[in-house]
């Protein structure tokens, strides 16, 4: 039995279908991140989870239960929202308690739970003040703490990072990975930052025009792309899309690359990365995608090994961000961004050699843009 | 005041002091009516006959003031304006009440509880404050007739708490539109209803606004003349109809000391309103939103 299962919901504002019959499932204790670009329909995924918004068509169930016309009060799930929405007349104490008086919790248990989740939270000396006297983060921590006073058995996170500085944003982000890991709570969380998606989700499923185009793992999502757009969202720097021809026969497939004023790349599709699929593609263009980090600077102890494929190219932007050097080079019909050692010696303008790593390299249909290899 | 550091030029100081000269002029002349109301109603009758305007009264008397509360004739009684003033509190006190509560109730439903057609019957409430008072005398007598209402300072609740509804009820919209809909969103899955959610969550922070629609209301229903004379009966009338009859009362010499005093008398309530909560009342009408 799933913890939360949703049946091809579908959702209509007038004559807009924002859901388009969108089904999942997750298990209890797991991490699922909904992300995608603003407009795909992930914040009404969650409005409709939490009861605020009802749905037109199809089933919510939670633990089994058909929850799909409940109130949000009657569905036993607590929300974490990105303004913190703490009541403004009231005391951080009094915030964390609320819903459990709405629920008539009796007194004594209602000073125990608060007292439980400051201390859990580190906010028991904050206690006493109104949300107006406290600071960004503060707030962040007292609007999760409401949700963990109520234990209920969904916690749902509406984009809760995004009013934080960037610093804050880091620190709060492994504080709720950590909380995740201490309680095992069951959580849905809405992001449209990509990198907030791969480092806390158990499962992502990256949404777009009210669909979901792939749910699964981080690791999943992120090398092996059902097509262009979910390979193209996650991922900073994005992934590079490159056209190319696809050559040679079937089994021993070779991807053309022509750039201009630079000679002509052909490089071999690895054996054991065929697909059925690429044979109706054979002398057609496809689009390769590769990762900035696909790329490495040769190493001379390599040398000689067929593992990569090299390409020698003039680098046009260097920029070097402390961690590692972003390269700006033209290949194919675009420029490429490639992820390099901190300490490779090159300047825009020279000449370089790199080794692609056709292993991890992925392709597309220029058309349809779904993944073919 | 501005914090910009200039020097000050002989010149500039000059054109400041000529700036405040206008200033307390303007306020000055702005107050003179009151000064003479209120030198004329500390004034004995011949006094005024003798003097001006603005000479200082001789024999300063509170006779008038009493005269005006408790003796004056107002048409064919002589009692003063003392019952008619309490009478104008029988009314002003519940209506501006209840007006103000469901004014803030409907703004409430229409900005957090939206519903097919909110917004058309947000323009028809808004669309009641141009409403002219005389096109309804008719009606509203026959209305009040209908419901045994007729002559009483019920009825004239009831006529004020329809009127009023329409500019409390945008008062508070307004207001409440500023206020973040996921409070009521987090409060409805906390577990609160309608009822708790606006107890509990919107009217703590409605303080700007509830002073707001609290001295409007009390103004406008205090100083209403036509409902009062159209609805009410000799001895449920306001005070401003009272004023009017003592004023209009043509039997011997005209008693402008006590004519003053009622005057006064009869004005005295809104001015202590306004000077006790006019700050908030500007406050509340710039309160854009709620800081969290």
């Amino acid at each position: 039995m799933s913890a939360l299962e949703i049946r091809e919901v579908r959702k209509d504002f007038g004559s807009t279908r924002v859901l388009k019959d969108v089904s999942l499932a997750i298990d209890s204790g797991e991490f699922l991140i909904l992300v995608g670009p603003s407009g795909c329909g992930k914040s009404t995924l969650m409005n409709a989870i939490a009861g605020l918004e009802p749905v037109t068509d199809g089933q919510i169930l939670i633990g089994g239960d058909d929850i799909t016309w409940r109130t949000p009060a009657e569905r036993d799930i607590a929300m974490v929202f990105q303004s913190y929405a703490l009541y403004p007349s009231m005391t951080v104490r009094q915030n964390i308690a609320f819903g459990l008086e709405m629920r008539k919790v009796p007194k004594a248990e209602r000073a125990e739970a608060v007292e439980r989740v400051a201390d859990l939270l580190q906010i028991t000396h904050l206690l006493e003040r109104k949300p107006a006297q406290l600071s960004g983060g503060q707030r962040q921590r007292v609007a999760m703490g409401r949700a963990l006073a109520r234990e209920p058995q969904i916690y749902l996170f509406d984009e809760p990072l995004s009013n934080l500085d960037a610093k804050l944003r880091v620190e709060m982000r492994t504080e709720i990975k950590k909380l995740h890991q201490r309680l095992g709570t069951t959580i849905v969380y809405v992001t449209h930052d990509q990198i907030e998606a791969m480092t806390l989700a158990d499962s992502i499923a990256v949404m777009r025009d009210g669909h979901i185009l792939q749910l699964g793992s981080p690791d999943e999502v992120y090398n092996d792309p059902v097509d262009m757009f979910v390979a193209g969202f996650m991922g900073s720097p994005s992934m590079n899309f490159i056209t190319a021809t696809l050559e040679g026969q079937v089994g021993d497939y070779r991807l053309r690359i022509t750039t201009p004023e630079e000679q002509e790349l052909v490089l071999p599709w690895p054996a054991d990365r065929v697909t059925s699929e690429l044979a109706g593609h054979l002398g057609q263009q496809v689009v390769l995608g590769l990762r900035p980090e696909h790329f490495s600077e040769q190493d001379a102890r390599l040398e000689g090994q067929q593992e990569g494929t090299l390409l020698e190219t003039r680098v046009t932007v260097v920029e070097p961000t402390g961690a590692d050097i972003l390269l700006r080079l033209p290949l194919g019909d675009s420029e490429v961004t490639a992820r390099v050692g901190p300490k490779c010696p090159v300047a825009a303008g020279e000449r370089l050699a790199l080794r692609v790593d056709m292993g991890r390299a992925v392709l597309f249909d220029p058309q349809s843009e779904r993944r073919l290899a | 005041m501005d914090n910009v550091i200039r020097r000050r030029t002989p010149g500039a100081r000059l054109a400041r002091a000529a700036l405040y000269a206008v200033l307390i002029v303007m306020a000055l002349f702005y107050l003179l009516p009151l000064l003479i109301m209120l030198l004329t109603s500390i004034k004995p009758l011949d006094e005024i006959g003798a003097g001006t305007l603005l000479a200082l009264p001789e024999h300063p008397t509170l006779a008038p003031w009493v005269n005006a509360w408790g003796e004056a004739c107002t048409g064919m009684r002589c009692e003063g304006v003392g019952g008619y003033f309490w009478n104008s509190f029988a009314i002003v006190i519940p209506a501006v009440a209840i007006s103000t509560v469901v004014g803030a109730l409907n703004g409430y439903a229409l900005t957090k509880w939206r519903f097919r057609g909110s917004e058309l019957v947000f323009a028809l409430m808004l669309f009641g404050c141009f409403i002219p008072f005389q096109v309804v005398l008719l009606p509203m007598a026959q209305t009040l007739g209908w419901l045994g209402l007729s002559s009483s300072r019920a009825g004239l609740v009831l006529v004020h708490v329809v009127f009023g509804i329409a500019f409390t009820t945008l008062f508070f919209r307004n207001f409440y539109v500023a206020v973040p809909s996921e409070l009521v969103s987090a409060a409805k899955l906390d577990g609160a209803g309608f009822f708790r959610i606006f107890w509990r969550i919107l009217l703590p922070v409605s303080a700007p606004i509830i002073v707001v629609s609290v001295i409007w209301q009390f103004t406008q229903i205090w100083n209403d003349f036509l409902f009062g004379v159209a609805f009410s009966a000799h001895d449920t009338q306001p005070v401003t109809v009272a004023l009017n009859n003592l004023v209009n009362t043509s039997t011997g010499v005209k008693e402008y000391n006590v004519n003053m005093a009622a005057a006064m008398i009869a004005a005295l309530p809104t001015l202590v309103v306004y000077v006790l909560a006019g700050k908030y009342f500007v406050r509340g009408l710039t309160a854009g939103s709620v800081k969290g």
